[in-house]
């Protein structure tokens, strides 16, 4: 359905957008996810028509749309501080893109109630939108966005404004909203569990590049990249040096913080620079009485004092005076040297 | 206990309540004296039997009605250049563009005198185009037209400035959500810009409707007295064909018009202010790419500069070059540059215009100016004060001190005529009159500025260690320092440049500047008219200087208007 092909956008001469490419497909809800500043708003501004790319193309069903007025694009779109016109009532505001699309006076109503009911705002219609909350505001700019029918919805941090209760049920009204209707969608956002909660397939963007892709749980699972076990926070990235040879694909890996054995399909050499992903998974630990040099540990084991022990629910997340963190189902002393066995994987 | 704080409370409103008022006697008194008490005078003068008869009131609607007239076509006139100007300045960027800004706002502060000069030293019969062109043949001076172009000249920096700000302070997304829902860009601007700017529109129009309804200088000046609007009408009424019952007539039409037309404006200024999310106005501007965009961009930077430099340039270029043969003047003639007019200022000539050389004007004009600072700033901070943090009594006040805003200033003349007939011998009505006119600006420069100081920046310098002196000495008085200067400058401009009120009282031999200005354009000669250009040079450079002053001191956040 939406193809976008080899977008470059450069501001005052600093690359933005280096070369993205991506598809959504026949009800796929996509989540771009990057920090900010890194362009995500630009792409969604790019797709929609208000912005232009410096090169690139976006088509929709094999048409190009490079050249095509966002106003006849038939994408809707939702921002973050929603945008409503404030000089019309919620009914104007929903109606508005039926409206510019000449449709009748009773499919507009009709549609409009549906909007409204969609979103769980029955009868707001004679409503000032300048009276509503944040939520009631955002569910309205999302029934103006959905009532044209759009053939893909794009979303550009449609929940940063409002607090966090308010946040999840919002999620789970889109989530079942964007399930319901089948229309494909983008969803901009920096908040991982806004991602991993919509998502078919998330775009994670650094750099003005897509780094990774991939279904969520795959995502999760392979973060491959430094920048993506990092901004996912999936756990300690070590860094370190292959001092071991090739052994099926087992690399030794010396660090700072111990010596790693690592399983992985990269063409390293010895003495490459490395980055390892240690999570910080729910695992035992053991006391350990004098501190061994990092040589003679036992391979894939973290050890350390204890300097910070905080209770989450039904784990410990246990911080050790070296910076490294893990989580124990038991909790040890502040001031404990324990040794913890983790499971390492290698980032490029 | 409880009583006894309860009767603590009672005590204190008490004090407060007497302490209060006394800030509030001086104003008041002077207000009673010189507007209400002239005012009284005018109504009484009004409402009699003799007045109001047949013939003086269909001379007053047929007054009325030219007024109307060329206000509303002013006033379109001035939105047909004023919306893409704010468009321009509200959307793109591009040099020299703060300087332009700048170039719009001046007129609006340039006393009527220096504009009406400065467009008989462009287009008038003795003007920079005619003695360039000898052979191009057109009226200016004594048409409409003239009158038109000077108000639109005047106050296209309104239109600019309101509906520039509502402009750029719409949120830019909300365009991208209309445009994303199927609206092309004049779907867009049809059903969400103007309506959103048209609060915007309408207050503006207002204001400039105002503001060329009891325009008075222009007309007088380019006018060329063919055209009587209800300010000129009652000018000519008390001096040329002196008819005074007429003449209150007119003014309490005046007044009331001007009244109804405030309160209008009062709503559409509370109302313009219904936003959502306002954004920063940085996020709406670019630079122009396309080439509409450049053809729209640089088509009007050329014409808005050539506007409104020509006329002011022309003043001071024609007042230091000789282009024509001055009255009684023979054989060779020295054409070019000169400073004759400026050295023939400081000459009492026989049978020139003045008894004493025309100099004296300026030196009138400083020493009135002086007085009405002095005048307007003792009168104008106890008000201040007062309004800062004002009680609901109060509150009904402030319009009565902002009133004599509402009436003109050749009705505030003829309010002094009526009442201190007695007194016109005396120079000092003059600052008098003209205090009343600065006194609403002075306010409206101290106020916000004593407001301004929360009582927390005073609890927290004396937190840090401030004594009750140190605290007045480093918080309240920097910062009063400035708004001080700034409406001390106001009321200096506003003197200076005063016109209509002048016209009326001030005594042949002490002329102001605006006064002796038009004293020498009404005379024939090219001496004369090379006077006016040199005096009104000197008026555009004092002005000037104090409008700069004034931008430096006023607090950033003081309202306009």
């Amino acid at each position: 359905m939406l193809e976008v092909r080899n977008i470059f956008k450069a501001y005052e001469g600093k690359p933005l957008l280096n070369d993205i490419s991506f598809n959504v497909g026949v009800g796929e809800t996509i989540c771009l996810l990057g920090a900010s500043g890194s362009g995500k708003s630009t792409l969604l501004r790019i797709i929609a028509g208000l912005e232009s790319p410096d090169s690139g193309l976006v088509s929709f069903n094999g048409r190009d749309l490079t050249n095509t007025s966002p106003h006849l694009r038939d994408f809707g779109l939702v921002f973050q501080d929603y945008a409503l016109f404030p000089h019309l009532n919620v009914y104007d505001n929903v109606s508005f893109g039926l409206k510019m699309r000449r449709v009748t006076q009773t499919e507009i109503f009709q549609r409009v109630v549906n909007s409204l009911e969609m979103v769980n705002l029955s009868g707001f219609e004679k409503r000032q939108v300048t009276d509503l909350s944040g939520g009631e505001q955002q569910r309205v700019a999302l029934a103006r966005a959905l009532a044209p029918r759009p053939r893909l919805l794009m979303f550009d941090e449609p929940l940063g404004a409002l607090d966090r209760a308010l946040r999840e049920d919002l999620l789970s009204e889109l989530r079942t909203i964007l399930h319901q209707t089948d229309i494909p969608a983008i969803y901009v956002t920096h908040d991982q569990e806004e991602a991993f909660t919509l998502a078919d397939r998330v775009l994670i963007l650094h750099n003005g590049k897509i780094i990774r892709a991939g279904a969520p749980a795959e995502v999760w699972a392979r973060p491959e990249f430094v920048f993506v076990a990092r901004f996912l926070g999936l756990g300690n990235v070590i860094e370190g040096e292959v001092s071991g040879g090739q052994k099926d694909d087992e690399w030794t890996v010396q660090s700072d913080f111990g010596v790693f054995a690592v399983r992985c399909t990269h063409k390293h050499q010895k003495g490459d620079k490395v980055h390892l992903l240690a999570r910080p998974l729910p695992a035992e630990y053991a006391r350990v009485e004098r501190s061994e040099p990092i040589g003679e540990r036992r391979r894939n084991v973290l050890q350390g004092v204890v300097s910070d022990v905080i209770f989450q629910q039904e784990r410990f997340k246990v911080t050790f005076d070296n910076g490294l963190y893990v989580y124990l189902s038991e909790a040890p002393k502040v001031g404990e040297k324990i040794s913890v066995q983790v499971k390492v994987e290698c980032l490029a | 206990m409880e009583t006894g704080k309860q009767a603590n409370t009672k005590a204190d409103k008490r004090a407060t309540l007497s302490t209060r008022s006394l800030l509030w006697l001086l104003p008041l008194s002077f207000l009673a004296i010189s507007f209400f008490f002239p005012l009284s005078k005018i109504l009484a003068l009004t409402f009699d039997i003799n007045t109001l008869t047949t013939e003086n009131l269909q001379l007053a609607y047929r007054v009325l009605h030219f007024t109307f007239y060329q206000a509303f076509l002013s006033t379109l006139l001035t939105l047909l250049l004023g919306l893409p100007s704010a468009y321009l300045f509200a959307r793109y960027n591009f040099r020299g563009k703060s300087l332009l800004r700048a170039l719009t706002a001046v007129p609006f502060m340039l006393p009527t005198v220096v504009v009406a000069a400065g467009f008989n030293a462009l287009l008038g019969p003795r003007g920079l185009i005619h003695v360039l062109f000898p052979l191009s043949s057109f009226e200016f001076i004594g048409t409409l037209t003239a009158i038109l172009i000077a108000h639109i000249f005047y106050n296209t920096t309104i239109i600019i400035r309101v509906v520039g700000n509502a402009l750029s302070s719409l949120d830019p997304k909300m365009e991208g959500a209309a445009r994303s829902l199927g609206a092309d860009s004049i779907r867009v601007w049809w059903n969400i810009i103007l309506p959103l700017l048209r609060p915007s529109i309408f207050a503006s129009s207002l204001l400039v409707f105002l503001f060329d309804f009891t325009s008075f200088g222009v007309i007088l000046l380019l006018g060329a007295s063919k055209f009587s609007t209800l300010e000129v009408e009652i000018y000519l009424r008390l001096l040329r064909l002196p008819n005074l019952p007429l003449a209150a007539l007119l003014s309490v039409i005046q007044l009331f018009c001007t009244l109804i037309f405030s309160i209008l404006y009062a709503r559409f200024v509370s109302r313009s202010t219904t936003q959502i999310a306002p954004r920063s106005a940085k996020s709406n501007l670019h630079t122009p790419k396309t080439l509409r965009e450049k053809i729209f961009v640089s088509t009007f930077c050329l014409l808005l500069s050539a506007f409104f430099l020509l006329p002011l340039s022309s003043l001071p270029f024609r007042s230091l070059f000789r282009l024509e043969a001055d009255r009684g003047q023979r054989g060779e003639v020295q054409y070019g540059f000169t400073t004759d007019y400026y050295t023939e200022l400081f000459v009492n000539r026989r049978g020139s215009v003045f008894y004493v050389p025309p100099i004296q004007a300026a030196l009138n004009s400083l020493g009135y100016a002086s007085a009405t600072v002095v005048l307007s700033l003792l009168l104008g901070f106890p008000a201040a004060l007062a309004l800062a943090k004002p009680t609901r009594l109060e509150k009904i006040l402030d319009p009565l001190i902002m009133l004599p805003l509402g009436s003109s200033a050749v009705m505030l003349g003829l309010g002094f005529i009526i009442s201190f007939g007695a007194w016109l011998t005396s120079p000092l009505l003059v600052p008098f009159a003209h205090t009343l006119v600065a006194l609403p600006f002075v306010i409206r420069t101290l106020q916000p500025a004593l407001a301004s100081i929360p009582e927390r920046l005073r609890q927290a310098a004396s937190s840090l260690g401030a004594s009750p002196f140190q605290v007045w000495r480093t918080i309240d008085l920097p910062i009063l320092r400035r708004a001080t200067l700034a409406a001390g400058t106001f009321a200096f401009t506003i003197s200076l440049g005063e016109f209509g009120a002048t016209l009326l009282i001030s005594r042949p031999e002490y002329p102001t500047i605006p006064v002796a200005i038009e004293r020498f354009l009404s005379q024939p000669g090219g001496l004369n008219y090379g006077q006016a250009m040199a005096m009104a040079t000197i008026l555009m450079a004092l002005t000037t200087a104090s409008i700069l002053l004034i931008e430096k001191f006023r607090l950033p956040n003081a309202g306009e208007f």
